[in-house]
């Protein structure tokens, strides 16, 4: 009597999962509403946990302030305009680092990955780079371009080189040989080629590069602006701490978190709008 | 080896000595082809004969064959598989590399022409394999091609849907007056299509033999099952 149930058991199993997957593949289904609620419990919980046991004193302000007092000390630095200062600097060197780096990768790994002589010539230096943390760098970066500015877009554009080499040459490289041919027989030339062909081909793998790089720009952000920096985000919660505003320093990290959310959710964007036709592909 | 075409009609493509091989295996040893204009010609042999190879040969697609290949100015190549820009959208697939005037114009009308003239902003994944297959005869089609290349334009489809495919390509070339290469390993299809078969076997054409039938063509015809015995047998299918 108890074999039965067993035997049948493994076949309920493995079904659930499938049936699970047939409705889109590929694409996350989306938590119903109810589900969606209960998953934000707890996060308030903690939070009004946070908050209590600081009113309270039983968290001292100095080691951990109440997230009221956070939000607050927010709303004195942006009203003064101190924040926005901090801001636009680390900004600029994000997107100044992001587009040395990126700009450089970008080329290196077309040139890999479309050239064979780039290839051989490229890709092994690049590859034994890889195995370096950038971020270990920074003493050896002090001794060659000091401790300004230069150190802080080395730092991003170091941190932005690799997600996006990496992932121009995989993306050319993953690019249906077929198709190419196809492109041949319809009389388009190189150029055409690489425009109607490889980049569009390419630009899935591009978006992955972009957002791990970013990712990687605003770590990078965060070592830069703790050597000797004036102004900047990081600067601002180094100088915090100092004076041990507590407040200031998660004030900071709390920025730092809305960057790295902010930057993603505009690029996801811009993938979706690019990147149109892929529904198409998933929905089938 | 391959019969001069009739008529003092000069060839639309002409192949002398194509030898192929990869690595110590030579897989085209010598492919002597002309076509002339308006013909279909049916390229049949065993999977692995080489049709493919020399397909890709004649389309300029294999820089490291031997031999001389003597193109028309204008060609297409219709693939087993659609091999469409899934990036672009259906009317931009068809008018890709297009020069001259009213490019959207002629691609619209080549999608008319192959049935499916509302599809043009329709994605590549959105459509079903035989749309798909449209998509691309049209895309080649929209070239005025004097000379078709076809590696198994249908071999990935349906039998229903093969058929349907079957007449399409009989009425375009009725319209257009094309000749065509049209790869298959199905003789049926070939004895349907050709004005003529081709037997590739060991790197050489061993057969070239004119389809002697009227259109329209059946398979029930007697004719036609003879046809189709002798070329079954050449290539080694005991009737």
């Amino acid at each position: 009597m108890t074999a039965a149930p067993r035997t049948v058991a493994p076949a309920t199993v493995r079904t659930t999962p499938a049936d699970a997957v047939t409705p889109a593949p590929g694409r996350p289904t989306r938590p119903r509403p109810g589900r969606r609620l209960l998953r934000l419990v707890s996060p308030i919980v903690l939070l009004a946990v946070w908050e209590a046991a600081a009113q309270t004193g039983l968290l001292p302000p100095e080691k951990l302030p109440a997230p009221s007092a956070v939000l607050q000390t927010g709303w004195r630095l942006t009203a003064e305009g101190t924040l926005a200062v901090h801001l636009l600097d680390s900004l600029q060197r994000a997107a100044i680092g992001l587009a040395l780096g990126g700009g450089l990768a970008l080329l290196l790994g077309a040139v890999a990955g479309l050239l064979r002589i780039g290839d051989d010539l490229v890709d092994p230096p690049v590859q034994m780079a890889r195995m370096l943390p950038h971020l270990g760098l920074v003493p050896l970066l002090i001794i060659w371009v000091g401790i300004g500015e230069e150190l802080k877009i080395t730092l991003v554009a170091l941190g932005s080189f690799f997600p996006i080499y990496f992932n121009t040459y995989a993306g050319i490289r993953d690019i249906d040989e077929r198709l190419v041919e196809a492109a041949r027989t319809c009389g388009l030339g190189q150029l055409a080629r690489l425009r109607h062909v490889v980049l569009p081909g390419a630009l899935p793998s591009l978006f992955l590069g972009l957002r791990l790089a970013i990712g990687a720009a605003w770590l990078s952000l965060v070592v830069g602006e703790q050597v000797n920096a004036q102004t900047g985000i990081g600067f601002l919660m180094m100088e915090a701490r100092e004076f041990a505003q507590t407040d200031v320093v998660l004030l900071g990290l709390l920025v730092y978190a809305l960057l790295g959310l902010l930057s993603d959710l505009l690029l996801r964007f811009a993938e979706r709008r690019t990147l149109s036709w892929r529904r198409g592909l998933k929905a089938t | 080896m391959a019969t001069r075409p009739q008529g003092d009609l000069s060839p639309v493509l002409t192949a002398d000595g194509v030898r192929r091989s990869f690595g110590a295996t030579v897989v085209l040893d010598g492919v002597e082809l002309a076509i002339a204009p308006g013909e279909v010609v049916a390229l049949l042999g065993g999977s692995g004969s080489g049709k493919s190879t020399l397909l890709r040969i004649l389309a300029g697609l294999d820089p490291d064959a031997s031999g001389t290949v003597r193109r028309p100015l204008h060609q297409a190549v219709v693939f087993q598989e659609h091999r469409l820009l899934p990036w672009k959208r259906v009317l931009d697939n068809v008018s890709l590399g297009l020069t001259g005037p009213d490019v959207r114009a002629r691609a619209r009308a080549a999608l008319a022409e192959v049935g499916l003239p509302d599809r043009d902003t329709a994605w590549p994944a959105e459509l079903s394999g035989g749309q798909a297959q449209r998509v691309a005869v049209a895309r080649a089609l929209v070239r005025e091609p004097e000379l078709l290349l076809l590696d198994e334009p249908f071999g990935a489809l349906d039998a229903l849907t093969r058929l349907r495919m079957q007449q399409l390509f009989i009425r375009l070339r009725e319209q257009h007056g094309f000749a065509a290469l049209l790869v298959t390993h199905d003789v049926d299809e070939a004895l349907l299509l050709a004005d003529r078969t081709l037997v590739l076997e060991g790197g050489r054409l061993v057969e070239d033999a004119p389809v002697p039938l009227a259109h329209p063509r059946t398979p029930d015809d007697p004719a036609f099952g003879t046809l189709r015995r002798h070329l079954l047998e050449r290539l080694g299918v005991a009737a």
